[in-house]
């Protein structure tokens, strides 16, 4: 018993830790993320290109903020990954027919 | 009975002081049910002076002008600040009993949004005392809306952006309370049908509002600010928000009817003494509905000009929802088939239902044919389908559960003898009311107009209809009478008083307000009908008796309300005199003072220790 309740606050230490890296890690990469943007939008590179790109790192960086910082990527989130994607289809498929509908 | 012998002493404002800072959820289904009542009575005698209006042709009993906010105001009020509320009434009273839980995932949250219901509704209304209400139908359409003078408008918008904001978070809080506060063995497949029902239209009040609330902002800075979003002269789009509503609009009305098949379906299966039949296809088609509500708004817009392609697929993709809805239909049907059945008032609401609601669906998809609706758009064959719809369904549907969750809810039974003449009244006087609209609009009646010309055909309908429409009025008042009296006289019911299926008959009545000493454990769909079958009276508890932690009341959430009503007034006003200004900045002043009192105080909530619990069970 004594054995197994010491190993279980090992195992919970290590998780914790683990934890901790991947945040310290996901925030800086965060960091560098907004660094570069703002890097790019200064730089002379084609403005197209610059957008898209920015795109791409604000996706990530939204990915980012769900899976480690509001923890979607531990177990027991079925649901609400559920509705946060079932949202963004019904919230594309409704933008995208706003769009068409209103300017073609 | 200790607690009950205290709170008789207790003084008048005592109380009121405990409901406006209450976040027990009992307590605040019941400030919904008072507050969503008062707006249905309201919104009531606007519809019957339209009706009056219209009851003989070229009537003189209001004006253009005072009948243009007659219109307007019934339509924002019956659904904004009447069915919805009602609707979050039952939801707060029997969710949290439904599935175990001892409150809401949010309490705090709970009692803002219902504030902000109540403040908002207040602020619609003060429009009829400042030189006019809001005019400009309940659909807002620009530009009617953004040119119409006065500040009747105005308040429309602020009004329903506070109560939207409300809505939101009271959606939210059921999204959350759902996914989380489940009791031990209430698996996502056995949870109660309404609680399944109430959760899908939240979600679709989650993804739906926020087009409002953009809508909403977009006039409000046209008419306050002098934006020029809907002006196509400055190069905006009235159009435009069209869309924005209708991409609400349309998930609106089943947010309004989803709950109620919930509640239909707990009334026929605990009346007909069987389980549900087909309870995962219910599921199934209730999220389907859902999912499928948000791609057909455009259904709305049929006559705008989209466009041939554009219209056929809105149309093909609308017609698709009256498959789901059949399948539901069906099962209520094979829920009664064979089933020992008792007539009771809820019954009795969910008998009428079920037909009034198939015409309501047949007329859905008569619209939803692109082609035959540039006939019937904008006539009075729209008004009889919506009314099939959502006083057949979703009216029929709130009496059933005031009836049935009132024992419930107050101890006392609703008499059953004054229920039924209530329903046999209000089904007559409904279908008296707008059965004859279909055939007014087909005879080229059209929706909005405040007059029309003697002998076109059109006399002897509407006088029908406005008869319906007393007897409608009869049958509530005879509803108010009837929870008078059983409050007056009424005995209390004790528990369990229909031989309920579900977990909230499982608690005591009255219910503690901690509602489970032990959260129960789920062996099965209808978890209480499943302990009954194997003999025993009550729930296996799922944990030992221990403390129980609950939250603190709080004024919190009303002082910040009223910060945002001051706010409001001022964003009206402020086009006046800048010195107007300030309200919004005292307004707001309060509601974010509010906000950092309730982020800087720790507010732990406190603890009911263990030994009163075994006290009182001893008792
Ligand atoms: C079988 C399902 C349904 C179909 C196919 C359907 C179809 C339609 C269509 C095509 C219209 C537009 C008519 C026009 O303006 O020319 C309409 C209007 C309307 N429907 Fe339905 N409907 C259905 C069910 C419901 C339900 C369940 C509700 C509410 C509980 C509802 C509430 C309304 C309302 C309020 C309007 C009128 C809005 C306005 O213009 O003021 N409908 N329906
Ligand atoms: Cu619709």
């Amino acid at each position: 018993m004594e054995e197994r309740a010491t190993f279980n606050e090992e195992f919970i230490k290590e998780k914790r830790r683990q934890d901790m890296r991947h945040q310290v890690l996901t925030f800086s990469m965060l960091i560098i993320f907004t660094l570069i943007s703002f890097g790019m939008v200064m730089s002379d590179l084609n403005a197209m290109f610059v957008r898209m790109v920015i795109i791409l790192f604000a996706v990530v960086q939204v990915g980012f903020q769900l899976y480690y910082f509001m923890h979607m990527n531990e177990k027991g989130h079925g649901m609400p990954s559920l509705l946060f994607y079932g949202g963004c289809f019904a919230g594309f498929l409704t933008v995208l027919g706003l769009v068409v509908l209103t300017w073609w | 009975m200790s607690t009950l012998a205290a709170s008789n002493k207790r003084s008048f404002w005592s109380v009121v002081w405990d409901y406006i800072t209450t976040v027990d959820h009992k307590k605040i289904g019941v400030l919904y049910l008072i507050a969503g009542g008062f707006f249905f009575l309201l919104g009531g005698l606007e519809a019957l002076a339209i009706r009056w209006q219209l009851v003989k042709p070229m009537n003189d009993f209001v004006s253009a002008g005072f009948y243009n906010e007659l219109i307007t105001m019934h339509g924002t009020t019956m659904i904004f600040l009447a069915a919805m509320p009602l609707i979050f009434a039952f939801m707060n009273a029997v969710i949290p009993l439904q599935i175990g839980a001892r409150d809401v995932a949010f309490p705090f949250l709970n009692s803002l949004g219902l504030w902000l219901f109540v403040f908002g509704g207040i602020m619609l209304n003060v429009g009829w005392f400042t030189g006019g209400a809001a005019d400009a139908g309940w659909t807002a359409y620009t530009p009617l809306s953004t040119i119409s003078p006065g500040e009747g408008m105005d308040y429309y918008v602020i009004g329903l952006q506070i109560s939207g904001a409300g809505t939101l978070m009271a959606g939210i809080n059921f999204l959350v309370t759902i996914i989380n506060m489940r009791a031990p063995g209430m698996t996502y497949m056995r949870l109660p049908l309404f609680t399944w029902t109430s959760f899908v239209a939240s979600a679709l009040i989650l993804f739906a509002f926020p087009a409002l609330t953009v809508g909403l902002f977009l006039m409000m800075f046209d008419r306050m600010f002098d934006s020029a979003f809907f002006d196509p002269a400055m190069g905006g789009n009235s159009i435009i928000w069209q869309h924005l509503f209708w991409i609400f609009g349309h998930p609106e009305v089943y947010i309004l009817i989803l709950p109620i098949f919930g509640v239909f379906s707990e009334v026929v299966s605990t009346f007909s003494r069987k389980r549900l039949f087909g309870y995962s296809a219910m599921v199934f088609a209730t999220v389907l509905i859902a999912f499928l509500g948000f791609m057909v708004w455009a259904h709305h817009m049929f006559t705008v000009g989209m466009g041939a392609a554009a219209n056929a697929i809105f149309a093909v993709a609308t017609m698709t929802i009256a498959v789901p809805t059949g399948i539901k239909i069906f099962n209520w049907l094979f829920t009664m088939w064979r089933g020992s059945i008792q007539i009771t008032t809820p019954m009795l609401y969910a008998l009428g239902f079920i037909p009034t609601f198939t015409i309501g669906g047949m007329t859905g998809v008569m619209l939803a044919a692109a082609t035959a609706d540039y006939q019937y758009h904008d006539s009075y064959f729209v008004i009889a389908h919506f009314h099939y719809v959502i006083i057949g369904g979703t009216v029929f549907g709130l009496l059933a559960a005031t009836h049935y969750w009132w024992p419930r809810m107050f101890n006392r039974m609703l008499d059953e003898r004054l229920g039924k003449i209530t329903f046999w009244i209000f089904f007559v006087g409904f279908h008296l009311t707008f059965m004859i609209q279909h055939f007014l609009g087909l005879w080229g009646m059209p929706r909005r107009y405040w007059v029309y010309l003697p002998d076109q055909g059109l006399d002897l309908g509407n006088a029908i209809s406005t008869a319906g429409a007393f007897l409608m009025a009869i049958a509530v008042l005879i509803l108010l009478y009837n929870i008078i009296k059983t409050a007056i006289k009424g005995e209390p019911c004790g528990d369990d008083p229909w031989d309920g299926r579900t977990l909230e008959w499982a608690v005591p009545i009255p219910a503690p307000h901690y509602n489970f000493k032990q959260v129960p454990l789920v062996r099965g769909l209808d978890p209480l009908w499943v302990e009954k079958m194997d003999g025993r009276k009550e729930m296996t508890p799922s944990e030992p008796l221990d403390d129980i932690h609950m939250p603190n009341n709080t004024v919190l959430p009303f002082v910040m309300t009223i910060g945002f009503f001051i706010a409001g007034f001022g964003f009206i006003y402020q086009k006046y005199d800048n010195a107007l200004n300030a309200l919004i900045f005292v307004g707001m002043g309060i509601a974010l003072g509010a906000m950092l009192v309730r982020s800087l105080k720790d507010d732990l909530g406190y603890h009911i220790p263990k030994k009163e619990l075994e006290k009182e069970a001893r008792k």
